[in-house]
């Protein structure tokens, strides 16, 4: 059964540009089967024997992702150190008449790229869960639930045609259903897993259309086969190719939330904190910015209207959720908005023709995002409450996880030489160059509102006086190892992609079946007016968060204990030097310009400062509470109205009366042959 | 012999077999008009067989296998409604109606 | 059909005795009169076995069906109490609906015979002989067979477990 075929072997579909030599990876892409099987073989095993074990099967999922991480970051030294691979291999299942169904994987630099996140986050994830669900109810089932999520996952991005994918996209479905209602006693969890699986089906709808038009119209549905035909410029294909990507990406709109497919994600939070994780950071929801990224070259060559409406709703989404998370309390709301708004960002790239930017934020966020999320998730072990109102002050109780969400959220907010600045700058800068002012100047606002909640959740969180319940404490070293190690990525992976100065990324990504001119726009220098209108609205999204939080009136006492004791010193020193002209030259009039200062103070920069905060704040609720909670979420819950009563009036049909159904049979039968009858004569 | 007659009276018979499945209340003789429907069954098995020629008999030994089935049937049958009635006081299958909304 | 072959009186005869037998076992409001026009109409159907030349399975009707199968089913009438003798509420009151199915049944399948087979002659009757019958359930049929008395077997022990009174209760 064994045979592996090699397909494309080293494949150079080059159209136009200079063609590349690729390797065929050797045993270590044809051997990248296993990345897939062995977490769905660590599935089987948890499940069959995982309560038996000491730590209920979570050493087989740890040692599984591990596996994954390692292959994945093999094959990432291997394609960068040598020419690159591009390997497409098949596994023959079986065989109906002419049709053969097989069992192929592709291993290039797209889908090494997503191994290594998936299987380094993963880890991370996986090992934080093993504290995290010390004494869960169930943690066999959570853990083989879990390892079936990673492995969907990897069977998505492995997939080297389109029906994998769609068993991977839809695996990665009914895992997230089982992992959001993993504490399914309360009924809202249970109803968040319904809401993001039902979500997901509708767009899956589109999905599948899409897929099975392509299908129909290539021939085949094999990825590699449709880019062929794609780089030929086929005219079948032309004619549907913008039916088809916007189809896709329909698709793509629900696994990656996007307006108005959002809904779920926030309502997912109800998962364990390590799924919110995983789920928010490297699987899941870039599930549908990889999908875009994959069929990037059908969107660019063939269907550049659909593109646009990938720009539209990207740009959409990038606001809206910026603005909800900043009026979120939940502090895993905060980040699930802030996740939609970043996918805004990618999702938008990909729409402006930054291939390689959005790929680099979705890889740079998974790390920084999954740090933030972790940390969210110890915060809330030791406070036993995901409400902000519960915590502060906590720097001082957990410094690791301090200092690691300090990390993720400088990333974040896109601060200068963590990872998250330099892939946020190459998004706008894409934005600028392309010819897009208005996304650009959304984004730029963007960032600025992403700077303001991270400011204010880092607040409420790690300053002020804790407001919560018994004594919090530092999460054990198995949770917080892990979140080190993020940490780590989140300041590190930036590097990878300096324009004009290190290129291992885009060499990375860009090392596909088609050659690098069908893969977009790619920045080699630095766009500083982006560059600086970026960090720009950074610093002053974090400088107005601190101003606004210091004011907050609800917490102002807190704030002023907080405060006072920081800036003592300072004040301290400066009555020192000002002693000095006290006497000589302040006293005589310090007192007009102190009331001057003070009147302006007072009346003009509090005035804009609280003017331009409470805009934002009405924004963020009329956003949430008008669009969202009842536009979209009406349209969803009187659907499901509507069933429910078209149910109750149609229930009346089943009379339990044997002999009325056994009418119906035979009738029916009847109605069968006389319509075949009239069919053939 | 025409095979259509054989034809036409087993049609017949099923079709009065299916009148008396779907009208009969009792149970008993709703497995009555069951048992008419196999007969209908078996002589178009019969019938069906002299008119290809079967030097084999297939038809006949098919014919054979209904009956060894129907009197299976009529046995676990019985013993159902035998149950149903002990448990219920009642063999007639229109008062079965909890699976019904 | 041509009424001038002995045959085919034989047929006509036989063919609406067990019409009328059979709407006797569907109509009748007496239990006893349905289950014993089943047995002229079953009997009725190993007469026509025999017209087509098949007396080892009319044999077996006969015994099998006649013999137990409709003692079974008087014992089955007996042991549920079913109303012996004429009672009002045999059948329930919606009659027409299955009526027109079986109406509808009866045209579409005489119908389709008529309309593929027309007026196609069965050939001259010549007797399979039971010893032909014997080789084809042992050579073709040897497996279907053993499965038909696996079948029974479970009948057998199905009919006890249902039957049999719980000890318990």
């Amino acid at each position: 059964m064994v045979t592996a075929a090699l397909l494309a072997g080293p494949s150079i579909l080059a159209a136009g540009g200079e063609a590349v030599e690729r390797s065929d990876g050797g045993v270590l892409a044809a051997g990248a089967w296993l990345i897939v099987l062995v977490p769905f073989i660590a599935t089987l095993a948890i499940t069959l024997f995982g309560k038996r074990m000491p730590r209920h099967g979570a050493e087989l999922a740890v040692a599984a992702v591990g596996f994954v991480a390692v292959y994945g970051t093999i094959l990432l030294f291997a394609t960068t150190l040598g020419d690159g691979i591009v390997y497409e291999g098949a596994l023959k299942i079986g065989e109906f008449g002419s049709f053969e169904i097989e069992w192929a994987w592709v291993v290039d630099g797209l889908s090494i790229m997503m191994f290594f996140t998936v299987g380094v986050v993963s880890t991370a994830c996986f090992v934080y869960a093993v504290g995290y669900l010390e004494g869960d109810v169930r943690p066999t089932a959570f853990f083989a639930s879990f390892t079936l999520f990673a492995g969907a996952m990897l069977m998505l991005v492995s997939a080297a045609n389109l029906i994998q994918l769609l068993i991977g996209w839809e695996l990665v479905g009914v895992s997230s259903y089982l992992l959001i209602g993993h504490y399914w006693e309360q009924k809202e969890n249970s109803s968040a897993g319904m809401k993001a699986f039902i979500v997901n089906k509708i767009a899956d709808i589109g999905l599948m259309i899409g897929i099975i038009i392509a299908a129909i119209t290539v021939g085949s549905f094999t990825i590699s086969t449709i880019m062929e035909r794609v780089v030929e410029s086929d005219a079948a294909l032309d004619d549907v190719a913008v039916v088809i990507a916007v189809l896709l990406f329909i698709g793509a709109m629900g696994k990656s939330a996007q307006f108005p497919f959002h809904v779920w994600l926030p309502d997912a939070m109800a998962g364990p904190t390590p799924v919110s994780a995983l789920m928010h950071a490297a699987t899941m929801v870039t599930a549908g910015v990889y999908l875009t990224a994959r069929m990037f070259p059908l969107f660019e060559e063939m269907a550049h209207e659909a593109l646009d409406l990938v720009l539209i709703i990207g740009a959409i989404t990038l606001v809206i959720a910026g603005l909800l998370a900043i009026v979120q309390n939940d502090i895993k709301r905060v980040l699930a908005y802030s996740t939609l708004s970043q996918l805004g960002y990618m999702v938008a790239a990909l729409g402006a023709g930054a291939y390689t930017a959005g790929l680099f934020h979705l890889f740079t966020h998974a790390f920084f995002k999954s740090l933030l999320f972790l940390g969210a998730g110890s915060v809330i072990h030791a406070v036993h409450s995901n409400n902000m109102t519960d915590m502060g002050g906590l720097r001082k109780d957990m410094p690791r996880t301090f200092w690691t969400f300090i990390i993720g959220s400088l990333a974040l907010a896109g601060i200068p030489l963590f990872a998250g600045f330099f892939s946020k700058d190459e998004i706008l800068a894409a934005f600028n160059e392309g010819g897009h002012p208005i996304v650009f100047w959304l984004g730029v606002g963007t960032a600025f509102i992403t700077a303001l909640y991270m400011t204010r959740a880092v607040s409420l969180t790690f300053f002020g006086k804790y407001k919560g319940h018994g004594h919090p404490h530092e999460s054990p070293a198995i949770m917080t190892v892990p979140m080190m190690g993020l940490a780590v990525g989140a300041l590190l992976f930036g590097f990878l992609n300096v324009p004009g100065i290190t290129d291992f990324f885009y060499e990375l990504v860009i090392t596909r079946g088609v050659s690098a001119e069908l893969l977009g726009e790619h920045a080699t220098s630095f766009d500083f007016f982006a560059l600086f209108a970026g960090l720009t609205a950074g610093l002053l999204g974090i400088a107005l968060g601190y101003r606004l939080y210091y004011e907050d009136a609800a917490t102002q006492e807190e704030r002023d204990r907080l405060f006072i004791p920081v800036l003592w010193p300072v004040l301290e020193n400066k009555y020192y030097i000002d002693d000095l002209y006290m006497n000589g030259i302040v006293n005589p009039i310090k007192g007009p310009v102190a009331r001057f200062i003070n009147w302006t103070n007072s009346y003009i920069i509090d005035f804009v400062v609280n003017i331009v905060g409470a805009f934002t704040r009405g924004l963020g609720r009329f956003v949430y509470s008008g669009l969202d909670q009842r536009g979209i979420d009406l349209a969803i819950n009187e659907a499901g109205a509507g069933t429910g009563y078209l149910g109750s009036k149609l229930r009346y049909i089943q009379t339990g009366k044997v002999q009325q159904y056994a009418v119906a049979l035979f009738g029916g039968a009847l109605v069968l042959v006389v319509g075949f009858w009239i069919s053939i004569t | 012999m025409t095979i259509a007659q054989f034809l036409v009276l087993s049609a017949a018979l099923f079709s009065i077999g299916i009148y008396g499945v779907l009208v009969r209340r009792n149970a008993v003789l709703v497995l009555l008009s069951v048992e008419l429907m196999l007969a209908a069954v078996n002589i178009n098995f019969v019938a069906f067989g002299r008119y290809f020629a079967d030097s084999a008999a297939g038809g006949q030994v098919f014919a054979l296998f209904i009956i060894t089935v129907a009197a299976a049937e009529v046995g676990i049958g019985l013993a159902i409604v035998l149950l149903i009635f002990r448990n219920r006081a009642s063999a007639n299958i229109d008062e079965l109606d909890v699976l019904k909304w | 059909m041509d009424l001038s072959v002995a045959q085919n009186w034989f047929f006509l005869i036989i063919a609406l005795f067990m019409v009328a037998a059979s709407l006797v076992v569907v109509i009748s409001r007496n239990v006893m009169h349905a289950a014993l026009m089943l047995v002229g109409a079953l009997g009725g159907s190993a007469a026509i076995f025999i017209l087509l030349g098949a007396e080892f399975v009319a044999g077996v009707l006969v015994l099998v069906y006649i013999g137990a199968i409709i003692v079974l089913f008087l014992f089955g009438v007996m042991i549920t109490r079913v109303p012996i003798g004429r009672a009002r509420s045999l059948d329930h009151d919606n009659r027409w609906p299955a009526a027109a199915v079986a109406i509808a049944t009866f045209a579409v399948l005489a119908g389709s015979a008529v309309a593929f087979f027309g007026d196609e002659e069965i050939e001259g009757v010549s007797a399979v002989r039971t010893s032909d019958i014997g080789a084809t359930i042992f050579e073709r049929f040897v497996v279907p067979f053993e499965v038909v008395s696996f079948v029974l077997l479970a009948a057998l022990i199905g009919g006890i477990v249902l039957a049999r009174k719980d000890p318990e209760s």
